[in-house]
């Protein structure tokens, strides 16, 4: 276990060692991963992690893969997909083009579960998504797009909540354990390694989705991200964040209307 | 900048004991208190208005990096767990499950006990799963104060009987007595 004075100075070493940023991140979370990867990984104190770290590169890969979150679900909070659908999707439907960001898209369950959508709204043969995420394992991950058929039986009920047309494994290529996105549904993703912290803009998207990533960061850094957002954004783009996460406390908050309160979706203004 | 903080935690035959506690705490009390109850994700739930029937305090479901504040009863949202930041401000979480549950009572207990130490006081209620038990365990070890629901009164005792099991400074008691303690310990502490 270590304590959090212990972990300012961790996140220093990391920082100037192997340039990752972890700074500005939530130092509550923060704590929570790096002792439970120390705890799975038998090591007791700060000395035995930082000795770990510095000398032995698949460990900290592994450490760095495990203190990102990369939890996530088809569609969750299938309420949001609901209202995505009816007040976003007819909106882009006007351009001809369509480029979406999908950011910290984790392994992929986000992005899949729009692109889904996408299809059963006939805007998949012109939108483009670009999915990033911090952790090159992620990415790796995201782009095989194959799932434990453990949790179909949730997500299947998420989709038909969120209005599913289709039966969700049609979607999928399966055998007894395991489930594949067909690949119809990832030619047109574009899975790239990108991070909120230090990169910047790359592409004019008229959607942004960051949903359930910028708890992990303190004010400042999500204020930071939210700025690139805001410069990736056209006047009239969406961005959708987190259900429980807030514009309020930010510096974008006067350039957004809000498109849905309770979903947390608004629209660029100015 | 350490602030007095009361945490409940419960599940299953927790919820009309919280309603008890918030009807009989002393109209003078502000201590901000801090509700992890495990709910069913997806739902839309009229938890915190139900609440706001039985309690002088504000109810507030927790927005991630909001500020903790006395006079406010906050609530765990369903299918997050939540955390504390050196700086009082909430930091939600959707890492994996703990005790099969998200918000997990035991992840919420440590992180307010780490930062608030002894000013951290934890109550367990009710509930079908042991979820908690480590967490109270901590908050005692950090010398925060630690109820735990008469088993004999609990409607699922699994919740309080693990806590018991394995925190040693605990006080067990049921919920007439719980109230009286909370309404001596914290009138002066406005």
């Amino acid at each position: 276990m270590i304590t959090l004075n212990e972990l300012d100075e961790l996140l220093f070493t990391i920082k100037k060692q192997f340039d990752y940023d972890f700074c500005d991140y939530s130092k509550a979370s923060m704590l929570r991963r790096i002792n439970r990867f120390m705890d799975i990984n038998n090591m007791k104190n700060a000395v035995d992690l930082k000795f770990e770290l510095i000398n032995n590169p698949a460990i900290f890969q592994n450490f760095i893969n495990e203190i990102v979150v990369n939890v996530s679900e088809f569609f969750r909070d299938p309420s949001f997909f609901k209202s995505l659908q009816e007040k976003v999707f007819p909106y882009l439907n006007s351009y001809p083009k369509i480029n979406i960001w999908s950011a910290g898209c984790s392994f992929g369950e986000e992005t899949y579960s729009l692109n889904i959508l996408l299809k059963e709204n006939n805007l998949f043969s012109k939108t483009r998504i670009y999915a990033t995420d911090i952790s090159a394992n992620a990415i790796e991950r995201a782009r095989k797009g194959i799932y434990d058929n453990n949790n179909f039986k949730d997500y299947t009920r998420n989709y038909y909540d969120c209005g599913g047309k289709e039966a969700l494994n049609n979607y999928f290529v399966s055998d007894d354990r395991h489930s594949m996105i067909q690949s119809e549904l990832k030619q047109n993703v574009l899975f790239s390694n990108h991070n909120l912290v230090a990169d910047s803009v790359f592409k004019e998207c008229q959607l942004i989705l960051c949903r359930n990533v910028l708890i992990y960061f303190n004010n400042e850094l999500q204020n930071k991200a939210l700025e690139l957002f805001y410069e990736s954004l056209p006047v009239h783009g969406f961005l959708a964040i987190g259900k429980k996460e807030s514009l309020r406390f930010s510096s974008i908050y006067d350039h957004f209307k809000e498109i849905d309160r309770e979903e947390k979706i608004y629209q660029k203004i100015r | 900048m350490k602030t007095d903080v009361i945490l409940i935690g419960g599940s299953a035959g927790a919820f009309n004991v919280i309603l008890s506690i918030l009807n009989n705490l002393d109209k003078s009390i502000n201590t901000p208190i801090v509700i992890v109850l495990h709910r069913l994700k997806n739902s839309v739930s009229s938890f915190e208005a139900i609440l706001q029937r039985h309690s002088h305090y504000q109810i507030k479901e927790i927005e991630d990096k909001e500020a903790l504040k006395k006079g406010f009863i906050y609530t765990a949202p369903a299918d997050y767990h939540v955390l504390l930041e050196k700086n009082l401000t909430f930091s939600l979480d959707v890492s994996e499950l703990v005790n099969f549950s998200r918000p997990s009572i035991d992840v919420a207990f440590e992180s307010f006990s780490t930062l608030l130490e002894e000013k951290c006081c934890g109550i367990l209620l009710s509930g079908s799963n042991q979820d908690g038990a480590n967490g109270l365990k901590t908050i005692a070890e950090n010398n925060g104060k630690t109820f735990i629901q008469d088993c004999s009164e609990a409607e699922f005792d699994i919740m309080p009987k693990a806590a018991k099991n394995i925190c040693n400074k605990h006080i067990e008691l049921n919920t007439t007595t719980l109230i009286k303690v909370l309404n001596n310990e914290y009138h002066h502490k406005t």
